[in-house]
């Protein structure tokens, strides 16, 4: 016999098991695995307000300022009255100006003022620097995946117990000098708190949240797939429950095709000429500016379970996703010379746990002569495919997998060290067969 | 051979102190039947299996030809796994197919357990110091033991009860003693890489057909007719080549002279575009060549003048600072010739 | 690597000769530093064969092993080069001058400054190459758990009386060579490579015969050749005529020259053992001589040809201009020298196999900090390495053409002047993004406030407005010479020139949960155990 999958109970019962473990249990760790989409942030809310009002204080300890402003106003929105506490820097600008219209939220740059709140909010870099309090019961670590080692180890005396909520996916934490004379340390300090407190720790629960409710039934199966290979997951949403359209037809054009077919599969491969190029192309460039621009002229509007009628996909619903900082700007550069605002340009790094209806990527081994590390970093990769709800088209020059091939895979190996996740080169592969059968050639 | 023959010798070779430590640790583990070896494999992956009590299985694999010996091999597996105990198979033969050729394979050893599970070990001669290894060259290990497991998996498929480990077991000499010591490497990322290679490696045949017709490799052939042979076989030089094989130097040679810019490392590639050659990046730095509208000329130029404006201001800055009778530039001291 | 050394390296290329990657020297020099070229056994870990050190380049003194594989001769090596380099290093601990340490007193957790000594100058080591200092490193573990005699009487195979000291130094050092900018131990090829591009690729850089040809090829050579020369040439013996800088050996002296000659001295040695009179002895005595005599010069052949090549490079590099702040680096390598001679007086035990999780850490935070250090202070010591930073929009150069008083709207007001500049470069400038200047060797602040003239166009001068945030005084009016003035030609960075510490760790003994709770009583002895041995410790 077999039963139909149901998303929404598979995540209510993975939801309910986590926070019964954070309210009820008795381990002092729970972590908790992510995909992308599928609910972190909500569920780290919930757990914060569950916690606060079973009575139990708590300090939430997130990695940048943004996410740590984004989680109080999400706090807010939830629960107004609940009294949430901002711990800030000295720098000038510590926190986003939003705050201040929010009335149960103090600010402040000391921990002592900030007491006795029931919800307490920072980053890890700020909350290392709070010495000779009173430990807190319980602590929420958002993005975990995210904080380095040593991080965790500043801030670990703060509190009894935590919640570790992250994506496994996404980009690794690094250090800008080596690290190797610790890998394979239980405690490497360069490695992520997740793996230095299961290294200590592995009797802690470990839970995962099963469903993307961001990902299209289109994109969940190839992204975990390619890049959760031993913890898959699955899309919330079925093929057809999602659409994407346009009002104007298709002009024939190559950024045209390759949207239609994106509406179509949610996939599209704008593959231009072979050739080698500097990091701005400016053909590629170009191409992924004309895709966006065509988007919007074309007036695409998204069906999806959220709303009754079909909704315009507006700029701010579509992002454009490159690796190199100098690649984005020229991309925002090329947008504004053709006219459009307000679409979101950025490097892998800053588009972590956002989440658009269409992104337009700049594949990062597009007209490169070489394949280093960097571009072949799985995380990358990763964050540029998982952003959409709709569609992602990826724009890029022929030839990435004869690239592929000639760069094979020769990563030195630490003894000791888990292995977490698949090859970079592996899931590179794999997405490129993917993406291949989507493919639009284009010669602008 | 063919290297020396193009007149190009790379300093290749195996010091035999190297060579014979090898051996030496090799034999040292291996002793008494393997009993060391399957101690440090019970210990590091035994699972819920009795531990071998010097009654494990050491069947004799020698026959004649690979072919044979793979077979024989592969028998042995066989009969290892239904009998449900432990045995270790020493140098047993694998066979894999390689761009539609076979490939024989020899793996150091392949432990069955009980269970029916088969472990790939690696013993090298390396040390592990502090439990902790050169990591590039357990990197290389993990490579090839990854191809071991590959080739064992095409036997387990049609062995009934078999399934082949994804973690191998590389066993090292301990910190600065001849004790061996083991650890668990997962080469399942290996596995991965190697598996996609293997389908996607362009069959040995097409390309021998895109040769022309007469093409030998011979390194008892002149030198001109040498030359033009390898020079048929489409050439990817790098500077990683040079510590991986003995035809390196003359692929150098030939990378040099065509003024190709990945002499000086993949890497360089990276900021150059579409610019190939030393002359074509210096002229386009210089303004002689290139659009300027394009990105990568307009960087070259952009450095190339933000370069020679540093240089001339730290010059100026000097002559400043000098005292009247600059220093002459010292001249190499005698004795330091002897690596010229 | 950034296309300003790409483009030295292709202009080497064309010239045939190494081009400037910097125009001072940016590590610092000692007067009289050590020189050590060690050679090591291949396929052992632990068995050296051989070594060159010293101060003096006419004289260096020879340390060879006749059979690696004895645990007494190597023993005897290891002895003897205690005997090399612990006086030099202790001629330099005694030397001291007062200074003063931020301390936090444990009862009132309030800093406090305290009187210390710190070593006036430190004893530096030189070695040919990056396998070299990994290899001091090695010799360091392999030595400083040793047990002497007096340690321990009941140690099988005790240590020399001052190997195990000798391990802990070398330790200390192998390990300040992790931090970026250190000068306490650098390897040649490492700094020759900082200053110079040469026209190959920098894995052929680590070959210092290679490296120098290209930084100074003989006359009438290109560096290409001489290069080649130095990488391929060999003799009637068929041996390099620049052997590699170790610690490795060729193979195929190894196999020609050195294994015969180890073979003959084995052979002397038996028939020694075997001698049935005194005469006899005597003869077999003189044979087993010349035997070892053969090996050490064999070994003094190979290491010659690279103690030359180490003190050419140091020739060469003595020639630049030492950059102002890297006094300000060696500095902190005294202080490192310093608190490991006062380590090892007051009787602490060796530095453990593994560092544990406070440990790592604070070494890994602060060599972070001195990464992102080193970055700074050589781009403002030197044009050549800021221009690479003004390429990545990283920091420009920009005349001041308008300056206008603005204050802070507060009771007590502070000037916040706000200045015009002008630049035909782009650098990363996004709102309110901080810019620093170098005043009186002190960084300055300001911050972007907005283009003059709207969003830059992609070439030509455009005018950038500034606001002066610090280092004006505490008075209304700024200070005399602290801001800027029309025509004044200033390198603004966007990257700090100080780098503030991390947050304070807790103590080891205090490590988290997370992290596996505290160390535990017994670590300490576990930690000093000595490594196993076996009666024949060589295979």
């Amino acid at each position: 016999m077999t039963t139909v999958f149901d998303p929404g109970a598979a995540a209510a019962r993975a939801t309910d098991a986590i926070l019964g473990d954070t309210l009820r249990g008795s381990a002092r760790g729970i972590v908790v695995d992510s995909p992308p989409g599928a609910g972190k942030s909500t569920l780290v809310v919930r757990a914060a307000l569950e916690l606060a009002a079973a009575g139990h204080p708590l300090m939430v300890i997130a990695q940048t300022n943004a996410q740590v402003d984004d989680l109080v106003v999400r706090l807010a929105e939830k629960d107004p009255e609940l009294p949430v506490g901002r711990l800030h820097s000295n720098d000038s600008d510590p926190y986003d100006k939003v705050l201040d219209g929010l009335e149960n939220v103090r600010k402040s740059a000391k921990a002592a003022d900030l007491a006795g709140l029931d919800v307490v909010i920072s980053t890890a870099a700020k909350w290392a620097h709070v010495k000779n309090v009173e430990p807190w019961g319980h602590a929420i670590v958002d993005e975990a995946y995210q904080m380095r080692s040593d991080a965790l180890l500043a801030v670990a005396g703060l509190f009894e117990r935590a919640l570790f909520v992250g994506d496994p996916g996404q980009l690794d934490p690094f250090s800008i000098v080596g690290a190797d004379q610790w890998a394979g340390l239980s405690y490497d300090p360069s490695a992520s708190a997740v793996s230095t407190l299961l290294a200590h720790n592995p009797e802690l629960p470990q839970h995962r949240l099963p469903v993307s409710w961001r990902l299209p039934a289109s994109a969940a199966p190839l992204v975990s797939d390619a890049f959760y290979p031993y913890t898959p997951f699955r899309s919330g949403t079925d093929h057809g429950d999602r659409k994407l359209s346009f009002g104007v037809a298709s002009d024939g054009s190559g950024p045209d095709r390759v949207l239609d077919e994106a509406a179509e599969s949610g996939w599209g491969l704008l593959e231009l000429p072979a050739r080698h190029t500097p990091r701005t192309d400016p053909e590629a460039v170009r191409a992924v500016a004309l895709v966006v621009r065509r988007l919007l002229d074309r007036g695409g509007v998204a069906t999806s379970e959220r709303a009754e009628d079909p909704v315009p996909v507006t700029a701010d619903r579509v992002a454009v996703g490159t690796a190199h900082r100098d690649q984005a700007a020229a991309v925002r550069a090329a947008l504004t010379e053709l006219g459009v605002t307000g679409v979101a340009v950025d490097t892998a790094n800053r588009l972590q746990g956002r989440e658009f209806d269409v992104t337009v990527v700049l594949h990062p081994l597009s007209g490169r002569p070489d394949a280093t590390a960097f571009h072949l970093e799985t995380g990358r990769l990763c964050v540029l495919a998982s952003r959409h709800r709709h569609a992602c088209v990826v724009v890029c020059r022929e030839g990435v997998a004869d690239l592929l091939d000639e760069h094979p895979s020769t990563e030195p190996v630490q003894l000791g060290v888990t292995v977490k996740f698949p090859d970079g080169w592996e899931a590179n592969h794999a997405v490129l067969a993917h993406l291949s059968e989507r493919r639009v050639r284009w010669r602008p | 051979m063919l290297a020396t023959a193009l007149g190009s010798p790379a300093p290749f070779g195996q010091s035999q102190f190297a060579f014979m430590r090898g051996n030496a640790f090799e034999a040292k583990v291996k002793a008494d039947g393997g009993a060391e070896l399957l101690r440090l494999l019970y210990e590091r992956l035994g699972g819920g299996a009795e531990a071998p009590a010097g009654d494990a299985a050491t069947p004799d694999l020698s026959a004649a030809g690979p072919e044979g010996r793979a077979a024989r091999t592969a028998l042995a597996l066989r009969e290892a796994t239904a009998a449900g105990g432990w045995a270790l198979l020493d140098h047993p033969m694998l066979a894999l197919e390689v761009a539609g050729s076979p490939a024989y394979l020899e793996p150091d050893a392949v432990v069955v357990h009980p269970d029916g599970r088969w472990t790939v070990v690696e013993i090298k001669s390396f040390p592990m110091i502090d439990a902790s290894a050169d990591p590039s060259k357990v990197g290389a290990a993990a490579r090839q033991a990854a191809v071991y497991v590959l080739a064992l998996e095409r036997v387990a498929a049609v062995t009934e009860g078999a399934e082949v480990g994804h973690q191998v077991l590389l066993v090292c000499p301990k910190d600065f003693s001849n004790l061996p010591t083991a650890s668990v490497v997962d080469v399942r990322k290996q596995r991965a890489v190697t598996r996609r290679q293997l389908t996607r490696l362009t069959r040995v045949e097409d390309i021998a057909a895109g040769l022309p017709e007469g093409t030998t490799f011979d390194p008892a052939c002149p030198p001109e007719e040498l030359d033009a042979a390898v020079a048929a076989v489409p050439p990817a030089y790098a500077p990683e080549c040079l510590a991986a094989c003995e035809l390196a130097f003359h692929c150098r040679a030939r990378s040099r002279a065509e003024g190709a810019v990945e002499t000086l490392g993949r890497s360089v590639r990276g900021e150059l575009g579409g610019l190939t050659t030393v002359a074509g990046v210096l002229a386009a730095a210089a303004g002689k060549e290139g659009d300027p509208a394009d990105p990568t000329v307009a960087a070259l130029r952009r450095a190339a003048a933000l370069r020679a404006e540093a240089l001339e201001s730290a010059e100026a800055l000097r002559d400043g600072t000098r005292e009247s009778g600059s220093v002459p530039r010292a001249g190499a001291p005698e004795g330091a010739a002897a690596c010229r | 690597m950034s296309l300003i050394t790409t483009l030295a390296r292709l202009e080497a290329v064309d010239t045939g000769r190494a081009q400037p990657l910097a125009t001072v020297r940016h590590r610092h020099l000692t007067d009289r530093p050590l020189v050590l070229v060690p050679l090591t056994t291949a396929g052992e870990a632990g068995a050296p064969l051989g070594a060159l050190v010293g101060t003096d380049r006419e004289a260096p003194r020879l340390l060879a092993v006749a059979q690696p594989r004895d645990r007494d001769l190597r023993f005897a090596f290891l002895a003897e080069l205690a005997e090399a380099v612990l006086p030099h290093i202790e001629a330099y601990a005694d030397v001291v001058e007062p200074a003063e340490r931020n301390e936090t007193d444990p009862a009132t957790g309030k800093k406090t400054k305290v009187e210390v000594e710190l070593c006036t100058d430190a004893a530096q080591l030189i070695v040919p190459s990056r396998a070299g200092v990994e290899f001091v490193r090695l010799l360091g573990r392999s030595m400083r758990f040793r047990r002497t005699a007096e340690d321990d009487p009941d140690t099988p195979y005790p240590a020399p009386a001052r190997v195990p000291l000798l391990g802990r130094w070398l330790t200390h050092y192998g390990e300040r060579a992790r931090v970026p900018g250190s000068s306490l131990l650098p390897a040649v090829t490492d700094l020759l490579n900082r200053h110079w591009a040469t026209g190959q690729s920098s894995l052929e850089d680590q070959h210092l015969g290679a490296l120098l040809a290209w930084i100074d090829p003989p006359a009438g050579s290109s560096g290409a050749e001489a290069a080649l020369r130095a990488e391929l040439a060999r003799d009637g013996e068929g041996q390099l005529l620049c052997p590699p800088a170790g610690p490795a050996t060729d193979p195929d002296f190894d196999n020609r020259l050195l294994a015969p000659a180890i073979e003959r001295y084995d052979r002397a040695r038996t028939a020694l053992a075997s001698a049935e009179d005194g005469l006899a002895a005597d003869a077999r005595l003189g044979e087993l001589s010349a035997a070892e005599r053969e090996i050490r010069s064999l070994l003094a052949r190979v290491m010659l040809p690279t103690w030359d090549a180490v003190w050419r490079g140091l020739d060469l590099l003595r020639e630049l201009p030492e950059g102002s702040r890297a006094e300000d680096r060696w500095t902190r390598d005294r202080w490192s020298f310093t608190a490991h001679r006062d380590r090892v007086r007051s009787g602490e035990p060796p530095q453990p196999r593994r560092d544990d999780a406070v440990t790592a850490a604070q070494k890994l935070a602060s060599r972070e900090t001195a990464q992102a250090q080193l970055e700074a202070q050589e781009a403002l010591d030197d044009p050549l390495v800021l221009a690479g930073r003004r390429l990545a929009g990283e920091a420009f150069l920009a005349t001041v053409s308008e300056v206008e008083m603005a204050y802070t709207e507060s009771k007590r007001p502070s000037p916040r002047p706000l200045v015009t500049v002008r630049t035909d470069e782009r650098p990363h400038l996004g709102e309110r993004t901080k810019v620093y200047r170098s005043l009186e060797g002190k960084p300055q602040t300001a911050e972007f406030v907005r283009y003059a003239d709207g969003p830059p166009a992609d070439d030509g001068e455009i005018p950038l407005v500034l606001r002066i945030l610090d280092r004006m005084g505490r008075g209304k009016e700024p200070a005399p010479g602290s801001v800027p003035e029309p025509g004044e030609r200033i390198a603004w960075t966007l990257f700090e020139h100080d780098q503030r510490g991390g947050p304070k760790l807790p103590d080891p003994e205090e490590t988290p949960w997370t992290h596996g709770g505290p160390p535990g009583a017994d670590a300490a002895t576990r930690a000093e155990r000595p490594d196993p041995v076996t009666p024949e410790d060589l295979l």
